[in-house]
């Protein structure tokens, strides 16, 4: 099993990629997940982020099989 | 909730969805509609693409359609948003609340287009002339602002 992580909009093109999966293996929490697609850096303040499609913090829990997303601030309406 | 691919007519919408509402209980229908306009920040707007996360948009509209039926009186409420291209003239969204009287109507709906756009994952990327796009910033603080 693994962690399904998932960028849109701005952040989808600086990543140059949709989605990835990961080894679940040593990540707990959302601003873990970002760490490791991104080179340890931290997540940048103004970033949001969703488990499973419910919005979440940095330090939100995540577990195998779940589904991360990360997303500029919205701009919808 | 409704999201759609294709242009949609909110005036048309809005009487079709009249008439499924009992006769002669909604005193008040306050509706906001949002169209794409053909100029923004000084440039000229050829299309617009909405993107969206899909499942989770639509989890969040509900959302905000449940706590504005939850905090107003209301006969009913509903969104419809664009996602995809859009073209200059064409409606972005509907937000429409149906009520006995007045006040909660227009309060309903102007919470639910206030936090739709603080809170709807839904992105938007403009096309302007010479081939350039660019992502839209900046939106609502949310209902509590106003």
């Amino acid at each position: 099993m693994s962690i399904r992580v998932r960028y849109f909009a701005s952040l989808r093109e600086t990543m140059g990629r949709a989605e990835e999966s990961l080894a679940a293996e040593g990540l707990d929490t959302v601003a873990g997940v970002w760490k490791a697609v991104n080179r340890g850096l931290p997540m940048p303040a103004n970033l949001l982020c969703a488990v499973n499609m419910e919005y979440a913090r940095p330090e939100t829990p995540v577990k195998d099989g779940d589904e991360v997303g990360f997303f500029p601030p919205v701009t919808g309406g | 909730m409704l999201l759609s691919d294709a242009p949609f007519d909110p005036w048309a919408w809005l009487g079709q969805f009249e008439k499924t509402l009992p006769p002669g209980k909604a005193g008040a229908c306050a509706a906001f509609v949002g169209s794409l306009r053909d100029f923004n920040d000084g440039e000229e707007v050829q299309e617009m693409f909405l993107e969206h996360y899909p499942g989770m948009t639509e989890r969040e509209l509900e959302k905000l359609l449940t706590e504005a039926r939850r905090r107003w009186p209301l006969l009913d409420a509903r969104i419809v948003h664009r996602v995809g291209r859009v073209q200059p003239g064409e409606t972005l969204v509907l937000a429409a609340a149906w009520s006995t009287h007045r006040g909660p109507a227009c309060d309903a709906c102007r919470f639910l287009i206030e936090e739709l756009k603080r809170r709807a994952p839904l992105w938007k990327r403009e096309s302007l002339s010479g081939a350039s796009q660019r992502w839209v910033s900046g939106n609502s603080d949310g209902y509590a602002a106003v």
